[in-house]
C-alpha cells in the first residue's frame, strides 16, 4: 500500500501523535512530580514543567530511603530487583534451551509425554499455582532469599517452545555435517546450535527480563525483609501509606528509576531482538 | 585411499523395506555415481555408507573393515550435502577447519591444509566472509572444501548440484571430476540427473525400488541396458519400446499390427517379447552396410533444439509410440507420415519381465 495522499499522510501523523501522547503524558507527569519538593506536590494544580529538586529527591530515594515501606537506600532495592530480573532470564534461557534440545534432538521415552507436559504447563501462570508454590518455599526454607525469588519463576514453557520452534527449523544436515565433522552432542550444541540460537536467545532476554523485572505478586509473598524488597513492589507500598503525607515526589522518582533498567535493556538490544522475533534464516 | 564394499546392505523402516540388498564393489580411486528416480533409496544407501543411517543388514566395510557399528567420524569419510549445511555462523575458514579442530590437529597443519583448499578451489579471497555473504557456487565449493581439508578414505556426493543454475551445474561437474582425478579419492556420488551420472563416473550404479539394477561402466549400461528401466532411465529421450510376437520357426518379430520388423538370430525364450530402440540410432536414410529395418512413422509434433531435432509419432499399423532424434534442423510438419530406418543390430531385446534377453 504505498498511496501518496496528503491528508491521509495528515490524518496518519494525527493518530500516531495521540498515541504518542497518551503514553509519553504520564511518564512526563511522573518525571516532572520526581524534580519538585513534596509540598509543591500536594497543591493543586500539579505542574507540568520540571522543578529544581531533581537532585536532591532522586539522591534521597536511592541513598537513604523514605517513608513507612521501604526505610533501606533504594539502590539495594533496585539491586535486588536486577538479581531477580537477571536470575529469572537466564536461569529460564538456561533450562529451556536445553530442555529444547533434548526435546528435538534425542530420542528418549515419553519423549512426546514430556513436551506436552512443560506444554500444559502454559496454562498455568504464577498467580494460578501460587499458594501451593509458596508453600513448598517456605518448607524449603527459602522466604526472604533471592533464591526463594528467583527458582519458582524459572520454568518457562514458552520458551521452551519458542527454542524447540527454532531447532526444528535448523535442517537436519547441519547436525549431520557437525556429526560428520566429529563433533558429539555437547560440541553440536555448544558449537553450532548456541551460536545460531544467538536472536532468539536476544528476543527472549528482553521479553524475560522484563518479565522478571515486572514481578509484583511473588515478591510481595516470600519477602519480609526490607533488604529483599524489589522494586516494583516498593513502588506499590509507598503509595498504600496508612497515615501521614504521601511523598509523591520521591514515589516519582523511584517509579522513573523502576522503569530505567527495563527501557536500557530494550534500547540496546532492540536490533537483536527484533531479528530474534522475525528472522527464520538459518 | 580405501575401498568400499556392501554386502547384502539392506534397510528397513519398521517393517517396510526400502533398501532391497544391495552388494556393490568399489576399488580404490574409483568415482561410482548412484543414480535412479526419487525415492529409489539413493540417499538411504549414502547415508549408510557414511553412518548416518543404521544398516539393517548386511555389511559395509571401508579399506577392508567393516564399519556398520561406528560413527561417521570413525569412518574417515566426509560426506558434501544437498543444500551444504554450512555453519552459518562461521566463517569459510572456520566452516572448513571446524572438522580438522574437532580431530584436534595442530594449529600451524590446520592453517595449511585450509589454505592449500582455498587455492584449489579458488576461495582464497572469501575465507573471512559467512556464507551467507556467499553465491551458490561458492557455497558449494566450501562444501567441498570442508570435505578435501580432511583427506577422508571415501568421498560421499548428495547431489552436491541441484541447487545450481544449469551452467554452474555444468561448471561444478567438470571441476569435480577434475578434483577427484587429482586426489585420487574413492567417491560416491548420489544424482537424478543422466548427464551428471554419465559424465562423471567410473562406474555406474543404477537404482530402481532399492534394487541396483545395474552396475557397470557409463557406455556399458548405455550399449547393453540390463533391464527396460536402466534402458528407459539412461539416455534421452528414452528408449522407444515396441512389444513384438515371435513367429516360432522362422524366429520372425511381428508389431502387434502385423507387420513383419526383423528377425532373430537365435530361438527366442519366449512368445512376446520387448523391442527396445534408442531415438538417436534411428535414421533418415538407410546408411551403412546391411540391410535397415524400415519403420513408417505418422508423425505428430517435432521439436527442433538446435543441434538436433526429436520426431515425435505413432508407428503406422500398430500405433505404437516412437520418437526420434535426428542431427540437425530438420522441417518435417505435424501430419506427415515418413519412412525411418534402424539398423538391426542397434536393437536391444528385453523380456516382458523387463529383463534383458541373453544371447541378442
Ligand atoms: N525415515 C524414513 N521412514 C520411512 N521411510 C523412509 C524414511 N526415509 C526414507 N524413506 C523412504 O525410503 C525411500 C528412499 O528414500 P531416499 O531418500 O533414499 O530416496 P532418494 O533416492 O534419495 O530420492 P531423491 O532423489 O528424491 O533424494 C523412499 O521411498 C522414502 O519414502
Ligand atoms: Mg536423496
Amino acid at each position: 500500500m504505498v498511496e501518496n495522499r496528503p491528508w491521509l499522510t495528515v490524518l496518519s501523523h494525527l493518530v500516531l501523535l495521540a498515541g504518542c501522547l497518551v503514553i509519553v503524558l504520564p511518564v512526563w507527569v511522573a518525571f516532572v512530580a520526581s524534580t519538585h519538593e513534596a509540598a509543591t506536590m500536594l497543591r493543586p494544580p500539579a505542574p507540568m514543567i520540571p522543578g529544581t529538586h531533581l537532585l536532591d529527591n532522586y539522591a534521597t530515594v536511592l541513598f537513604e530511603g523514605f517513608g513507612q515501606a521501604s526505610r533501606v537506600p533504594q539502590w539495594l532495592v533496585l539491586f535486588n530487583s536486577l538479581v531477580m530480573a537477571l536470575g529469572i532470564t537466564i536461569g529460564k534461557i538456561a533450562i529451556s534451551i536445553t530442555a529444547a534440545f533434548a526435546i528435538v534432538y534425542f530420542r528418549f521415552p515419553l519423549r512426546m509425554t514430556c513436551f506436552w507436559l512443560i506444554f500444559v504447563t502454559l496454562m498455568l501462570p504464577v498467580e494460578v499455582r501460587i499458594v501451593p508454590t509458596f508453600s513448598v518455599v517456605a518448607s524449603l526454607g527459602m522466604l526472604d532469599s533471592y533464591a526463594g525469588l528467583i527458582i519458582p519463576l524459572i520454568a518457562s514453557a514458552t520458551a521452551t517452545f519458542l527454542f524447540r520452534q527454532f531447532f526444528l527449523s535448523v535442517p537436519d544436515e547441519m547436525a549431520e555435517a557437525a556429526r560428520v565433522d566429529g563433533a558429539g552432542p555437547l560440541r553440536f550444541f555448544r558449537d553450532i546450535l548456541l551460536p545460531m540460537s544467538r536472536n532468539s536467545i536476544a528476543a527472549l532476554f528482553v521479553i524475560q527480563f522484563i518479565y522478571g523485572w515486572n514481578q509484583h505478586l511473588w515478591p510481595l509473598l516470600i519477602t519480609t525483609k526490607e533488604s529483599f524488597y524489589t522494586i516494583v513492589m516498593t513502588v506499590s507500598r509507598q503509595a498504600n501509606v496508612q497515615d501521614g503525607v504521601v511523598q509523591w515526589n520521591l514515589i516519582m522518582a523511584l517509579g522513573i528509576l523502576a522503569m530505567l533498567p527495563p527501557v536500557l535493556v530494550i534500547v540496546f538490544m532492540q536490533r537483536q531482538f527484533v531479528r530474534g522475533l522475525t528472522d527464520t534464516e538459518k | 585411499m580405501a575401498t568400499l564394499q556392501l554386502k547384502d546392505v539392506r534397510k528397513s523402516y519398521g517393517s517396510l523395506e526400502v533398501i532391497h540388498g544391495v552388494n556393490l564393489e568399489i576399488a580404490d580411486g574409483e568415482l561410482v555415481v548412484l543414480v535412479g528416480p526419487s525415492g529409489c533409496g539413493k540417499s538411504t544407501l549414502l547415508r549408510m555408507i557414511a553412518g548416518l543411517e543404521r544398516v539393517s543388514a548386511g555389511t559395509v566395510a571401508i579399506g577392508g573393515k567393516v564399519v556398520n557399528e561406528r560413527e561417521p567420524k570413525d569412518r574417515d569419510i566426509a560426506m558434501v550435502f544437498q543444500n551444504y549445511a554450512l555453519y552459518p555462523h562461521m566463517t569459510v575458514f572456520d566452516n572448513m577447519a571446524y572438522g580438522l579442530r574437532n580431530r584436534r590437529t595442530p594449529r600451524e597443519e590446520i592453517e595449511v591444509r585450509v589454505r592449500d583448499a582455498a587455492r584449489i578451489l579458488e576461495l582464497d579471497e572469501y575465507l573471512e566472509r559467512t556464507p551467507r555473504q556467499l553465491s551458490g557456487g561458492q557455497r558449494q565449493r566450501v562444501a567441498m572444501g570442508r570435505a578435501i581439508v580432511r583427506k577422508p578414505a571415501v568421498f560421499l556426493f548428495d547431489e552436491p548440484l541441484s541447487n545450481l543454475d544449469a551452467k554452474l551445474r555444468v561448471h561444478m561437474r567438470v571441476e569435480i571430476r577434475r578434483l577427484q582425478q587429482a586426489l585420487r579419492t574413492t567417491s560416491v556420488y548420489v544424482t537424478h540427473d543422466q548427464v551428471e551420472a554419465m559424465t562423471l563416473a567410473d562406474r555406474l550404479v543404477v537404482m530402481n525400488k532399492g534394487v541396483a539394477e545395474q552396475v557397470g561402466s557409463p557406455v556399458e549400461v548405455y550399449e547393453r541396458p540390463a533391464t527396460t528401466f536402466v534402458a528407459s532411465f539412461i539416455g534421452s529421450p528414452a528408449m522407444n519400446f515396441l512389444p513384438v510376437s515371435v513367429n516360432g520357426e522362422s524366429r520372425t518379430l511381428t508389431l502387434r499390427g502385423g507387420q513383419p520388423l526383423t528377425s532373430l538370430d537365435s530361438p527366442s525364450p519366449a512368445q512376446d517379447i520387448i523391442v527396445g530402440i534408442r531415438p538417436e540410432d534411428i535414421h533418415l536414410q538407410p546408411n551403412g552396410q546391411g540391410e535397415a529395418v524400415r519403420l513408417v512413422v505418422g508423425i505428430d509434433l517435432v521439436e527442433v533444439l538446435g543441434a538436433d531435432s526429436v520426431l515425435h509419432g505413432r508407428l503406422v499399423g500398430s500405433e505404437d509410440r516412437i520418437m526420434a532424434r535426428l542431427p540437425g534442423i530438420h522441417r518435417i510438419r505435424a501430419g506427415e507420415s515418413l519412412p525411418l530406418f534402424v539398423a538391426p543390430d542397434r536393437f536391444h531385446y528385453f523380456l516382458q519381465s523387463g529383463r534383458r534377453m541373453a544371447q541378442q
